[in-house]
């Protein structure tokens, strides 16, 4: 994690804090450093774990840890955005090795996660598929579909990490795991900043599908 | 009577038998013509978004999902997540739709959905077939089911009285040397009629696949005439196919009439298609006075 600061400075200038502020780098962190079955030697491997980053707006996090990790090279952070670098505002799976997604428009990775964890099971593998998305993206009515779909099918190979800054414009009363919970999944609260909470919490067992918020401070 | 429809349910439950690669995604539409105690087969209930975003997931896992719907829950209301989850993810399927323009007008204007094939025409790499008789959904099923690509194929219960061999271009079923019409799909009797009833000396040229557009038969079809005449006759929006046919023959001053189902107003009746048909010219009347005023002289 300590070169972070750095790789995110290749993006975004010589700030800082800036990286501190991006309200998904810790849960990205734990992902990739101790959770997803998934290496640069294994991105096609049928059998790896998918991480999809549905809140694909804000990517340098993701970016800057894909680079720590080695999935791409970190020589292409300098130009991003840039005319011919695979590396945009939003990613884009195609151009970006070990990106399971396009995305940036919001409500579609829940859906696309709750495919790929039926594909998964289908194919009989270990695989396990992780989405992050935004407490504001839930706003979109597509994850709620995608909510209801995945536990009453029994997608129990599907974690969702719900990263709550909230940045939702009318909130969710009762809170955001509720919203899971009442549709069948089994949910955590944890510190979105506190790592070995936040690896505790997305390796504890779970037989249905899991959906994890990870709390934040408020955006401002 | 097999209708399109039924020859689509029979050709998928034959191939997701035997073919571990296909999946079937539904939004209650016709979910209970599938196997569902089939893992591969996965009805979401009424929730298109989640329907293509869960075939999106499907494919990017290695399967060919093939998702259906009424045309205007298949491709208008989730139109976001067939750009995205399908296009933009760089993934195939093959999406089917019944209903087509207006093939129950009784349901009134939320079942009719003449827009879908312009729709996917605004996305880059769909194949799109519109079959004109069920004995032709097969072959062109089967090869869907094969491939990897993204396809949409349009069912309709408008159909012509036999079937024609599917290709991927266009088939030439009569010569003529006043100018060429196009007939798509199931337009193709009501054209043949309209020909024959105005005596007109024109090329039929009969399409069940047009995306990718087969530039090269109708630039040959019109070499052969003597006047750089096309007339296009589509089941769904008028002027769909207008730029493909200006795109092929931008090298010479040529005419196009445009035809299918009228852009101009929001028809607010029921009745039958056939009410349906004679409102936008599209029975054999009005396709015979568009050729007649259209290939004079």
């Amino acid at each position: 994690m300590q070169r972070i600061p750095e790789l995110f400075a290749r993006m975004t200038g010589d700030e800082k804090h800036e990286w501190a502020a991006a309200s998904t780098i810790d849960v990205l962190w734990v992902l990739y450093d101790k959770v997803l079955n998934v290496t640069p030697a294994t991105v096609d491997d049928p059998d790896r774990d998918r991480f999809l980053l549905s809140k694909g707006h804000g990517p340098m996090a993701y970016y800057a840890v894909l680079a720590e990790k080695g999935f791409i090279q970190e020589s292409i952070l300098d130009g991003w955005t840039s005319w011919d670098s695979p590396l945009g505002q939003h990613p884009d799976r195609v151009l970006v090795r070990g990106a399971e997604i396009s995305s940036g428009s919001l409500g579609h990775g829940l859906p696309i996660a709750v495919g790929t964890a039926i594909g998964q099971r289908i194919a009989g593998s270990r695989g396990r598929t992780f989405v992050l998305v935004g407490d504001g993206e839930l706003d979109e009515g597509s994850n709620h579909e995608a909510i209801a779909v995945a536990a009453r099918r029994g997608v129990s190979n599907l974690t969702t990490i719900v990263v709550d800054n909230q940045s939702a414009m009318y909130g969710w009363p009762g809170g955001i795991a509720r919203r899971f919970a009442v549709e069948g999944w089994q949910t955590a609260e944890v510190d979105g900043r506190d790592h070995e909470a936040i690896f505790t919490t997305l390796t504890a067992p779970h037989d249905r599908p899991y959906a994890v918020v990870a709390k934040v401070e408020r955006s401002c | 009577m097999t209708t399109m429809r039924q020859a689509f349910v029979k050709t998928v439950n034959d191939e997701i038998a035997a073919d571990p690669r296909i999946a079937v995604v539904t939004a209650v539409i016709s979910s209970n013509e599938f196997p569902q105690e089939n893992e591969r087969v996965v009805d979401v209930g009424i929730r298109e978004q989640t329907m293509v975003g869960v075939a999106s997931g499907l494919a990017l896992a290695g399967l060919r999902p093939v998702v259906h719907s009424y045309a205007p829950f298949l491709v208008e209301r989730p139109y976001e997540q067939i750009k995205l989850d399908i296009g933009h993810q760089d993934v195939g399927a093959v999406f089917v739709s019944i209903g087509a323009s207006y093939d129950d007008p009784a349901w009134g204007r939320t079942h009719q959905a003449p827009a879908d094939v312009a729709l996917f025409d605004t996305l880059p790499g769909w194949t799109v077939h519109v079959p004109g008789h069920p004995d032709e959904v097969v072959p062109l099923l089967r090869q869907a089911l094969k491939d990897e690509n993204r396809v949409y194929m349009r069912l309709s219960l408008h159909e012509n009285t036999r079937p024609h061999p599917v290709g991927e271009g266009f088939t030439t079923l009569k010569h003529g040397k006043r100018g060429v019409v196009l007939a798509v799909g199931p337009m193709l009797d009501r054209v043949l009629a309209a020909v024959e009833r105005e005596k007109a000396d024109v090329t039929v040229l009969y399409a069940t696949t047009i995306r990718p557009f087969d530039s090269d038969g109708l630039r040959k079809a019109v070499q052969d005439t003597d006047h750089a005449d096309v007339m296009v006759v589509e089941p769904y929006l008028e002027g769909t196919s207008s730029h493909q046919i200006s795109e092929t023959l931008q090298h010479i001053p040529h005419r196009v009439r445009s035809i299918g189902v009228k852009r101009h107003a929001e028809l607010r009746n029921y009745g039958t298609a056939e009410d349906h048909d004679s409102a936008h010219d599209l029975d054999v009347v009005g396709l015979g006075s568009a050729v007649r005023s259209f290939f004079r002289g």
